[in-house]
């Protein structure tokens, strides 16, 4: 497995008077390819981790390499070209004052010729589903619709890492399925690597691996299986878990004895399912 | 009220004036105020208005809009007419005590600058209303240039005119919002005396500032994200494209300009 990107020993403080770091000693690698969820609660330092990635945040101390190459102030601008973001809120990330302009936006700001603009803003909004969309403006769309205008600006510029900075969390359920769906289609078609920073442990469920966020330090790292496991001292942490470990956690006060391993949504169909057959 | 104001707002169409170049119709709306100025007698006024109107037929846009779009200025426009009537002195008088005079030459005045108002919101709410709010800060970019040669900042001064007129809806909103919720708090706008009213713009006012100072980091984040660096080495995704209907309005408002000064007297 080729590694993407790799944090040695992050620290960031945002002010000097600040006695708690945002981020204290993260280290960290993520593969190619790989979708990974950092969850934590509120103040646990997941945003600034998002942009100390892209370069938007230098740190204090401590070594950011992306596809070999360290981030530094000279390369900050070829990093920034294959780590794209997609903001919380999709208001104040509508650069133009259409859909069209908004996805050639990143692709103006590096270059490109103007008629290989056209065919790559054509595709990228293509790839999101938003091409009858592609002439309004902003306040005619959804916020799901905008989130996924901001995807299409990414994908025109073709990274190789995509980062969601809980790029749900404004949105209505309808929405959060259709950027989620967007997002999971468009990373099996160009192979991308997806970091999501997320509150909704529904989404963080779907990735290959979480990262537990506590207090700016990287408390655990595993597979969803492992993290939710824990069960009840995930809650303690503030986080929610999936609603089929809740209903494990019900089933066991009723006195029903349960698997301890986590269990999917269909795993856990199945085995209420084998259940009650035995019964 | 900030729904009716029809500034920034644009009214999507594929009529003659839609598909003008941008900087066509800024050069030929700020044309029109100067030659305005021309007008001096009731025909050239005629001419004005009638090539006006000849204007937003071309547009497609129904005539009650841009009525609306003169609504909110109507207390200006009364004001300076009112105040040209009662002060002009001149011609035959009808009326007169201390230093008012209503005469023929006042009511003239007054008509010609009600005129004027009008014509002249007419033909810009027309500008904004048929042309994208980037496309304006194109034209704006283009027709700047050659100031480029004196060091003057032309494409960040686009940039922040685009982003100032992308938010103009967004902020509208967002002050709809907050007024909305502070009534639900027991605000009261528009009643008391005027000290009362300017205070209670306070709980309107601190928050827009402050969510329109999140607004402005959280999209200077984003775009430098997108990899913005500034004007250098940047393309364009959209062309002006000059084409001839362009020629043929500027044409038109030549004709009009030698109408003009062969009609004023």
């Amino acid at each position: 497995m080729e590694e993407i990107i790799q944090l040695k020993n992050i620290s960031f403080t945002y002010s000097e008077e600040d006695l708690r770091p945002a981020l204290n000693d993260v280290s960290f690698s993520i593969n190619k390819g790989e979708w990974i969820a950092i969850i934590g609660p509120n103040g646990s330092g997941k945003s600034t981790l998002a942009k100390t990635i892209n370069g938007l945040i230098e740190a204090n101390s401590g070594e950011v390499v992306l596809g070999g190459v360290p981030l530094s102030t000279e390369t900050v601008w070829d990093v920034r070209r294959k780590v794209g973001m997609v903001f919380q809120n999709p208001d104040n990330q509508f650069v133009g004052s259409t859909v069209q302009d908004d996805v050639a936006f990143g692709l103006e700001n590096i270059g490109i010729p103007r008629e290989q603009m056209i065919t790559r803003v054509e595709n990228a909004v293509e790839a999101v589903n938003m091409t009858e969309f592609i002439d309004k403006e902003p306040a005619r769309l959804s916020g799901g619709q905008k989130q996924r205008v901001a995807i299409a600006g990414i994908i025109a510029l073709a990274p190789d890492i995509i980062i969601l900075d809980e790029a749900t969390t404004m949105l209505d359920p309808k929405g959060r399925n259709e950027v989620i769906e967007t997002i999971l289609r468009i990373k099996e078609e160009r192979d991308l690597t997806v970091i999501s920073i997320t509150h909704d442990i529904d989404e963080a469920a779907k990735a290959n691996r979480i990262f537990v966020m506590q207090e700016g330090q990287l408390k655990q790292i595993g597979t969803p299986e492992e993290i939710f496991a824990v069960g009840a001292d995930i809650i303690e942490m503030g986080l929610d878990i999936p609603f089929p470990e809740k209903l494990k956690y019900q089933l066991q006060r009723q006195g029903i004895s349960v698997p301890d391993e986590y269990l999917t949504e269909e795993g856990m169909v199945d085995w209420l399912w084998k259940l009650f057959s035995v019964m | 009220m900030l729904e009716k104001m029809l500034f920034g707002r644009y009214i999507q169409g594929t009529s003659f004036v839609h598909k003008m170049d941008p900087r066509a119709k800024l050069i030929g709306a700020f044309y029109f105020i100067i030659i305005i100025f021309l007008a001096n007698n009731w025909i050239t006024y005629l001419a004005m208005a009638i090539f006006t109107f000849l204007c937003v037929f071309l547009s497609d846009i129904p005539i009650k809009v841009f009525i609306n779009g003169v609504k909110p200025l109507i207390w200006l426009i009364s004001f300076t007419v009112i105040l040209q009537i009662l002060f002009t002195t001149g011609g035959e008088s009808y009326f007169s005590w201390g230093i008012i005079h209503i005469t023929s030459f006042g009511l003239l005045n007054g008509a010609f600058i009600f005129m004027r108002f009008v014509l002249i919101i007419f033909m810009s709410t027309l500008l904004t209303l048929t042309t994208m709010p980037l496309s304006l800060t194109d034209a704006i970019e283009s027709l700047l240039n050659p100031l480029k040669k004196w060091k003057v900042p032309v494409h960040e001064i686009a940039l922040m005119l685009s982003i100032a007129l992308r938010f103009v809806p967004t902020l509208m909103d967002e002050a709809t919002k907050i007024m909305n919720a502070q009534r639900a708090r027991g605000v009261d706008f528009g009643e008391g005396n005027i000290i009362q009213q300017m205070k209670s713009v306070t709980p309107i006012l601190v928050p827009l500032f402050v969510s329109s100072f999140n607004r402005a980091d959280e999209l200077a984040n984003a775009m430098e994200a997108r990899g913005y660096q500034g004007g250098e080495g940047r393309t364009k995704f959209r062309l002006l494209d000059w084409q001839g209907r362009d020629n043929l309005a500027m044409a038109a408002f030549l004709l009009l300009t030698v109408l003009l000064i062969f009609l004023r007297t």
